[in-house]
This record gives C-alpha cells, sequence and structure tokens, in this order.
C-alpha cells in the first residue's frame, strides 16, 4: 500500500461570484521515501493540491469529494484533534517565503522547542538538544547561537535551513516543500535544493516538490506530475516527462527552457494565458492554446472542445490528451519503451 | 526558556540595552522627563500612608480648628499644612496622595480589564471570524453606544439602592473599575480584532497549522505577541482616560465617596468653596490630576512614534 493514496480530489470555493473548482478528480499516490514533483503555472492548483494534503483548506474552500489516504486513514474524514497530532508530526510543510514562515516575536529555539512540545511529552532541555542536532544536520553555522536568535537577525538562506530543520524536527514521513526556493536567489537555490534532497535521502523521507521550475525537478524528482487548470494533465517517471513529453502542455513547457531555446533567439513560449479557473473552458482545458487541437481544416475538433480527456497509457506515462489518444490506439507504446 | 550548558543567551537586560525603544527613550527629553514625573507621582502615590503626615480617612487625626488654611507661600499658612488643608481640616498634600492612589488604582484597574475582555475578544472575533467576530463586534457596538457615564449612574443607583449607602463606599473602587473596565473595552477588542486580521494572513500562521498547533495555542502565542505594539499604545490612552472617567463621575459625585476621596472627588469638595476664596482646594488636585494625565499621554505619544513601524525601519 502507498503511504498517500490521493484519489479523486474535488476542491471547491464557494465565493461571492460563484462556486470556483481549484482542483478537478485529482489523483496520485506517493509511496515511502518517494519524491514526487508538481509542476503547472500560476493558479494551476498546485498550492491548494499541498494544503488540500493537510486538510488545511481554508474557507471558503473546501473539499467537495474524494478521499486523501495517509497510512489508510482517510485524512478528510479525520477529527481535528487526530489531524493536529498527523500535521508537524507525520506530514509537514516547507513554504515559498523563509522571511514570512518564522514567527518574527519568537526565537529560533522557542519556535523548535515549542513544535517539540506540542507533540511529545518532553523537557525543554531535551527539546532543546533535538533542536541543535537537526541545526547540525542542515549544516547551519554555530547551531547553539542561532538558538536563541530572532528570525530577523538571520539571511534568508538560512532561515529556510531553520525551516528545513523544523520541518524535519519530529521525523516526519512526508514533507510538502510548496516552491521552496523562489525567494532565494540564485546561488543559494541550489544548496537549498541539494540539502533538502541529501536529507529526504537520509532519512528515507518522501517528498512532494512543488515547483513552477521544471529543472529543479529532474534533478530531484524520481516522479512528476504536470497540473494545469486544476487538473493532472500528465504523470509519469520524471525522466521520461522531460525527455519525452507526451501532452502538448508539458511539451510547450519544456520548450520554454531557456536552454531549448537557440541563442540570441527568442525563447520558446506557449501562446495565451492560463484561463482563470472561474473560466476555464468546457472540454480540455488547454484546447484554446493547444496547437494539435485543430484538424487539417483549421477547425478546432470537437472532441478537445466538448469531452474532458481521460488518461491514456503511453510508455509509463498517463496523459489526459485526445491526440495523444489517438496516437496511441494507432501505435501503442509499450511501458518501458520510451525510456 | 531554559539555559543550555554550552551557551549564554543574552540577558533580557542586554537585549532591552541594545534596543530601539531605550535608544529612542535615550534621546527623547520629553519622554525622559515624563517618565521621572510619572514614576514619582505612581511611588508617592503608592507609598501615601508612609509618606502622609495624617491619615485622612480617620477622622480623629484631623483638626476642624485647621480648616481652609491656604497653601505654604501664602500669609495665614501652617508649617504643618505644607499645602493648606480642606473644609474639613484636612491636610491637602496628604488627600491629595491618597486621592492619586484611589485614582491610580482605579485607571490601572479598569485597564487591565478592558484589556483581558478587549484582547480576547479581539483575538477570538479576528482569528475565528464568521458568526462569532459579527456577534462579538455587535456586542461592541453595542456596549460604545451606552456612554461610560449612563452605565456608571444606572449600576451605581441600583447598588446603592440595593445595598445602601454604606456598603457602596465599601465597594467602591471595585464598582468603578468594573464600570470603567466594562464600558471601554471595545477599543481594545477592535484594535486587536484589525491587527490580527492583518497578522492572521500571514504565512508564519499557516505554518504554525501546518505544524499542529490548537487555535488556542496560535491565538495566544503566536498572534498576540505580534499585536502588542498597539495593544502598548492605546493602553497609554486608556489609562489616562479611565482616570479622567473616573474623575468625572466622582466630581458628578457617582464616583468614590468623599470619606475615601480620589481626585475627582477631591476636585468636587473644594468646588463649594471656590468662591469664598479657598482655590486651592480644588485647584491643587485639579493641578496634579491634569499634570498626571498629561504625562500618562505624553509617554503614550513617544512609545506610539516608536512603535510604529511606518515611521522608522529597523
Amino acid at each position: 500500500m502507498a503511504l498517500l493514496e490521493v484519489s479523486h480530489l474535488d476542491v471547491r470555493f464557494a465565493l461571492r461570484q460563484g462556486e470556483v473548482r481549484a482542483l478537478r478528480d485529482v489523483s496520485f499516490t506517493l509511496d515511502r521515501g518517494e519524491r514526487l514533483g508538481i509542476v503547472g503555472e500560476s493558479g494551476a492548483g498546485k498550492s491548494v493540491a499541498a494544503f488540500t494534503i493537510l486538510n488545511l483548506i481554508a474557507k471558503p474552500g473546501y473539499i467537495a469529494g474524494g478521499s486523501i489516504l495517509f497510512e489508510g486513514r482517510d485524512l478528510t474524514r479525520l477529527k481535528p484533534r487526530a489531524l493536529q497530532n498527523i500535521r508537524g508530526n507525520q506530514i509537514s510543510m516547507i513554504f515559498q517565503d523563509p522571511m514570512m514562515t518564522l514567527n518574527p516575536v519568537l526565537t529560533v529555539g522557542e519556535q523548535m522547542i515549542e513544535c517539540l512540545k506540542a507533540h511529545r511529552r518532553i523537557r525543554s532541555r531535551e527539546a532543546r538538544e533535538i533542536a541543535l542536532n537537526k541545526l547540525r544536520q542542515v549544516y547551519i553555522p554555530s547551531p547553539e547561537k542561532r538558538l536563541d536568535q530572532y528570525p530577523h537577525e538571520l539571511s534568508g538562506g538560512m532561515r529556510q535551513r531553520i525551516i528545513i530543520a523544523i520541518a524535519l524536527l519530529l521525523d516526519p514521513d512526508i514533507i510538502v516543500a510548496d516552491e521552496p526556493t523562489t525567494a532565494l536567489d540564485v546561488t543559494i537555490q541550489a544548496e537549498i535544493m541539494s540539502l533538502l534532497l541529501e536529507l529526504c535521502e537520509k532519512h528515507n523521507v518522501a517528498l512532494i516538490l512543488i515547483t513552477h521550475d521544471l529543472g529543479v525537478v529532474s534533478q530531484v524528482t524520481q516522479r512528476t506530475l504536470v497540473m494545469y487548470a486544476g487538473r493532472v494533465i500528465e504523470q509519469g517517471p520524471t525522466r521520461e516527462i522531460i525527455n519525452d513529453a507526451q501532452h502538448p502542455y508539458t511539451q510547450g513547457l519544456i520548450n520554454a527552457l531557456p536552454q531549448m531555446a537557440s541563442p540570441g533567439s527568442r525563447l520558446n513560449q506557449i501562446p495565451g494565458a492560463m484561463p482563470p479557473l472561474a473560466k476555464t473552458p468546457p472540454g480540455c482545458a488547454f484546447h484554446p492554446r493547444c496547437g494539435f487541437s485543430t484538424d487539417a481544416a483549421g477547425q478546432r475538433r470537437r472532441d478537445c472542445r466538448e469531452d474532458v480527456p481521460a488518461f491514456v497509457t503511453s510508455g509509463n506515462c498517463h496523459v489526459a490528451c485526445h491526440m495523444v489518444r489517438e496516437l496511441v490506439e494507432r501505435d501503442p507504446v509499450e511501458p518501458g519503451e520510451a525510456s | 526558556m531554559s539555559n543550555a550548558t554550552t551557551t549564554t543567551p543574552p540577558t533580557h537586560w542586554a537585549r532591552f540595552r541594545d534596543s530601539y525603544l531605550f535608544y529612542s527613550f535615550k534621546h527623547d527629553w520629553i519622554a525622559q522627563v515624563c517618565f521621572v514625573i510619572f514614576v514619582i507621582m505612581v511611588s508617592a502615590a503608592l507609598l501615601a500612608p508612609w509618606l502622609a503626615s495624617i491619615n485622612p480617612y480617620d477622622l480623629s487625626q484631623v483638626f476642624i480648628l485647621d480648616s481652609e488654611l491656604p497653601p505654604f507661600w501664602i500669609d495665614g499658612s501652617d508649617a504643618k499644612y505644607p499645602l493648606g488643608t480642606d473644609a474639613l481640616g484636612r491636610d491637602m498634600l496628604s488627600t491629595i496622595l491618597y486621592g492619586a492612589r484611589v485614582s491610580l488604582i482605579i485607571g490601572f484597574g479598569a485597564v487591565i480589564l478592558q484589556a483581558l475582555i478587549g484582547v480576547t475578544f479581539g483575538l477570538l472575533a479576528g482569528y475565528l471570524g464568521g458568526r462569532v467576530d459579527a456577534f462579538l463586534m455587535r456586542l461592541a457596538d453595542i456596549q460604545l453606544s451606552f456612554s461610560t457615564l449612563m452605565v456608571a449612574i444606572i449600576v451605581g443607583a441600583v447598588f446603592k439602592a440595593t445595598f445602601g449607602g454604606a456598603t457602596y463606599s465599601e465597594h467602591a473602587v471595585l464598582l468603578l473599575v468594573l464600570i470603567i473596565g466594562l464600558a471601554e473595552w471595545p477599543q481594545y477588542a477592535r484594535t486587536v480584532r484589525a491587527s490580527v486580521l492583518a497578522e492572521r494572513s500571514k504565512e508564519y500562521v499557516d505554518a504554525a497549522r501546518v505544524m499542529g498547533f490548537r487555535a488556542k495555542r496560535i491565538m495566544f502565542r503566536h498572534i498576540l505577541p505580534n499585536t502588542l505594539s498597539p495593544i502598548f499604545v492605546i493602553s497609554t490612552v486608556q489609562i489616562a482616560n479611565a482616570i479622567i472617567s473616573e474623575a468625572a463621575l466622582s466630581f458628578l459625585g457617582l464616583g468614590m465617596p468623599e470619606t475615601q476621596p480620589s481626585l475627582g472627588s477631591l476636585i468636587k469638595s473644594g468646588f463649594d468653596y471656590l468662591q469664598s476664596g479657598s482655590w486651592w482646594i480644588t485647584l491643587l488636585p485639579g493641578a496634579v490630576l491634569v499634570v498626571l494625565v498629561l504625562v500618562i499621554n505624553l509617554l503614550g505619544d513617544w512609545l506610539r512614534d516608536v512603535m510604529n513601524p511606518r515611521l522608522y525601519k529597523g
């Protein structure tokens, strides 16, 4: 059994203008120690997915359907008390902006010790020892001193290290990292990512890495999930998705990487922008921007316009695209062949 | 927090000495003067039983023949009474010391009560939102639509009618703390609620929820410390206001009885003699009241400047 099994997750926001569907039929699994990347544009529902895994969607959002099985227990049905025991303890989260995630009026040590004490019966002295240990694991210089410092006395990279230390504090099974390096400058980004990778491997922690950086995904994760307008459109082994993307959207994303354009020329881009969630087009949400949804006569294909594509298996990947389905039906790709 | 064996964290005093608060205090002579006056007044008031030459509550120490003696700089004064005496022959200095004590106790007591109710309600309203917020804030609106004076008149009248004047005198301090405390809590609730709304959307609150902390812990341990600056600032204003409210109530005869005078009841007791030339009975406690409130307000002003992050970037 997988450690985390998300199936048919449906998240909606009840706004005054009407209901907005932020996640539609999202399913994926995560094994112990596995690293999964979730990629997509801003607004594709990546962060909502992250919060939903912890059942922390705030009003007006709510989980309208589906289940999140963690070690066989459905997080959507657990009582608040039981959820609090899982949060931080078994599933922890790393946020985007290290400047904002630490409480400005508590010292680093106070925050770490408090976190330990909230989940374990432990004396302050022991808690401080554990906190110190974790700070050493994230290679923070002079950790004893850091414990008594306030967040504003530390640099961004240092703070993100502390946040990673806090995420690891209770030896969780899963860490959900929501764009953990976006707010940092490039040199530190690489350091933080390799640190996160190292720690996850060492402690056999499963990682859900949410990002829009395909480069990071390809270096860190084993499997990737591509999201568009609240839906998963492609998932499979990271290497196959990077090397041989099937979905036109994923292909577009990979083509848009700076290294894919010849030097001096303009970068490749996907025409248009992702529609706001309230105005998601019927059929395949990507069809208005898709180069393959027009037929020979220049008309939009009827199935792309009207039918939500079902997943087809192509190699080891699952792809939700009518065009890919046709190709696969005509010329089946056996699993393993693509890589 | 426990000290580790390996390190000695900077002491609280060292932190305070290096803080912007202390730096700004050192460079603001108005704040220093106000602080000194405030400390002198508060300690003199608290030490009244030892500083005062007589106990004005004890009628056996009062000589009616010494009534209406002027303060020392006017002819006809008595060296025993440096600030003169009132119509009953009580030493003005002693009554002012005792009166300031009563005023300060009521002022601080009422503000503590306001803060307890207001901060709790403000946190609940801001953090929980929805119906709790709507209910508590309408309650605050209703409370604010009653003036303090009206509440005091009603409560005081009911209390006097039910328990009699003697019991009223005994519990007058407590009653005034309750009345002024209950009348003004919405000030705190509104300020705290506004700051909580701003803090709630910050990521550290999300992070705390992700850590699995309970709502109570997030509210009091994580959000409350981040809203302390506005709380401090309105506290100074509220203390000054509470002292004035108490003085106004006592002046109208709804507050402290004359046997246990506060500054307000002292002003009132001398009011009848103003035209007969004994102006000091009213004016001296009045001046003390003005200085006390002014000093507190100036300190509050300074504190607001220091704690407003828009005015400095630290």
